[in-house]
């Protein structure tokens, strides 16, 4: 394996680490330094200004308030999520009728599990382009629905009551799907024998849910929870193309925040990237948090 | 139903006194079951089935009963938004910069990752992680640097820079898996071909690239889809010339436009144009789609 090694490891590896430090590494190293600066974009200069930035983030109401909905969204999302993630997949995996004892999967589980995943494959943009047809208040799906049965229809995304519940709704139902099946591969692994063991003990279908399944499962259930928790600290996509933080910014996210700052009327990149680091952390130590509270014995099958 | 439960009628069961309430419980479960996954799978593909249902209607069949069907047929939506508003140019522009990026990844990703996969030396652990730590990040962090280091490159609105950002965003996944990968290949295989007089370089071309074919073609539509559906980059780093956007950017401005044109039907012909060639890919190769996906978020 010597002869000739040298050269290989050379052509194979300076490309991409040559592109990766150029657009990946060296602009998250710069956002650092970029939000120690008043930075305005293009042409003025940047002036180093210390943690300035950061003291005016904590006076910013606007970062509050785009705070405060990602924390309701960081509590609700990854909860509905994983619930209905976790219970459709029990259904798929042993909701099958059959004898006393047997665990069988539901007919055509197979069909269910390709639908339910549709909506991951879907670019975020097209799955908001279309949720706000949908919330239409005139003649969107759900808005004729309601007034089918009716029912006087809310304005869904134009009421800052309702705009929010509707865009975390569709936060949830595009991401159900994709735990369905990462649930449902987690639970194959499982072998059916504890089951029909647990279920000839007469255990409840919830017990075995809670007691065993959810047991066997918890490392996948953490796995989903750290990346649901990432996902509703982001939501900018989403927010952005259906509501753009309105109305009265009742929809309005840190991303959202961070962008406008930057990309809006001003384009202020210094605070931008300062904002930019706080969600770094923010992003982080959620995620290492929920790996420190979630953590518990690993169970293996033998 | 029926003939599906008779096999288990053979199978001696042991039958108990508490055996009743269970099948009880066992039948108004699969009810249910059957029930809610019913209700899910509708409000999955209702939203969906509308649009397309929609793309065939007129704009005042739109307005009058959004549930209702088409009268007839109207493909000149479809001729409208893939021509009127451009989103077959948007689609043909999409599919060379994905093209361009999901072929540079996978080069790149590929040979990065067998290096770490097969070779030692000094500093791999460290430029290993240094990948890998890639996955961490937010891009929303480097969002505003990235942006001025795209233009002081002189890539700024054009192709080249989005193939060259995507691919090095798509990095980090794609070496973490692929290195993986790579290191549950047989060692003797590669061996007996370096015995035999194989050079390092043919070695991979021609004896590990094809070996780690199902784990290619997994990153390969994990990434495809990814980029396909990216919407931050493109919106930052090609914000001039129109007649260069990406498919989802044509898409936002069409979903604006339509706001004030009151031309739904385009839209949703626009909207199913984007959505049929990922449910294909994804019907096509779901096995993969899912495997892929799945470990991309389990990293």
């Amino acid at each position: 394996m010597k002869h000739g090694k040298w050269p290989l490891i050379v052509t194979f590896l300076v490309p991409p680490v040559l592109l990766y430090v150029f657009f990946v590494v060296s602009p998250y190293l710069q956002a650092f330094q970029i939000s120690t600066t008043d930075w305005l974009g293009y042409s003025a200069d940047a002036n180093p200004v210390g943690l300035a930035n950061f003291k005016t983030l904590w006076h910013d109401d606007y970062v509050w308030n785009a705070l405060k909905n990602n924390a309701i969204l960081l509590g609700l999302v990854p909860v509905l999520t994983i619930v209905l993630g976790l219970f459709f997949a029990t259904m798929l995996a042993m909701g099958g009728r059959k004898g006393s004892a047997g665990v069988t999967g539901v007919r055509g589980g197979a069909l269910y599990r390709t639908v339910y995943f549709f909506p991951q494959v879907l670019s975020v943009v097209i799955i908001a382009l279309l949720w706000k047809e949908v919330y239409h208040p005139n003649q969107g799906l759900l808005t004729s629905a309601v007034h089918a049965v009716g029912l006087p229809a809310p304005t869904w995304l134009g009421d800052p009551a309702t705009a929010f519940w509707c865009v975390l709704a569709v936060m949830v139902w595009s991401n159900v799907g994709f735990y369905v099946v990462l649930f449902g591969a987690a639970m194959s692994a499982v072998p059916k024998e504890i089951y029909e063991a647990v279920l000839l003990d007469g255990a409840s279908r919830f017990t075995t849910l809670r007691r065993v399944t959810l047991p066997l499962l918890w490392d996948t259930v953490q796995v989903a929870w750290v990346y649901l928790a990432i996902f509703a600290l982001d939501g900018f996509i989403l927010v952005q193309l259906m509501t753009n933080g309105g109305p009265n910014f009742s929809t309005d996210v840190i991303g959202v925040r961070m962008y406008d700052t930057a990309f809006g009327s001003e384009t202020k990149f210094g605070y931008a990237s300062a904002i930019g680091v706080v969600m770094f952390f923010l992003t982080l130590s959620v995620a290492v948090l929920s790996l420190r509270v979630g953590r518990r014995e690993r169970i293996e099958y033998s | 139903m029926t003939t599906l439960d008779q096999p288990t009628a053979i199978v001696p069961t042991p039958v108990t006194s508490g055996d009743r309430p269970v099948r009880r419980e066992l039948g108004v479960a699969n009810a249910l079951s059957h029930g809610f996954l019913l209700f899910w799978g509708l409000l999955t593909v209702l939203p969906l089935l509308w649009m397309f249902v929609s793309s065939f209607k007129t704009n005042g069949e739109i307005l009058a009963d959004p549930w209702g069907l088409p009268g007839a047929l109207h493909l000149d939506n479809w001729a409208r938004a893939w021509t009127g508003a451009h989103i077959g140019r948007y689609f043909l522009n999409s599919l060379v910069v994905v093209t361009g990026s999901v072929s540079l990844t996978m080069l790149m990703g590929a040979t990065a990752a067998y290096v770490f996969a097969r070779y030692e030396f000094r500093g791999r652990q460290v430029v290993y992680y240094l990948f890998v730590g890639g996955l961490m990040f937010p891009v929303f962090l480097a969002l505003v640097p990235l942006f001025f280091v795209v233009r002081n490159a002189g890539l700024f609105n054009t192709w080249l820079g989005l193939i060259l950002v995507y691919a090095a965003y798509s990095l980090p996944f794609t070496v973490f898996f692929l290195t993986a990968f790579f290191r549950t290949l047989p060692t003797s295989v590669a061996e007996a071909a370096l015995v035999d007089g194989c050079g390092h370089f043919r070695l991979f071309f021609r004896v590990m690239l094809p070996m780690a074919r199902p784990g290619l073609i997994s990153v390969a539509l994990f990434n495809f889809l990814s980029h396909w559906n990216q919407f931050l980059l493109p919106q930052v780093l090609l914000q001039g010339d129109e007649s260069k956007w990406m498919l989802a950017q044509g898409l936002f401005a069409l979903s604006v436009s339509q706001g004030y044109a009151g031309d739904y039907a385009r839209l949703f012909a626009g909207l199913s144009i984007a959505v049929l060639p990922v449910l294909a890919v994804y019907v096509a190769f779901q096995r993969q789609v899912q495997a892929g996906l799945t470990a991309g978020q389990l990293k």
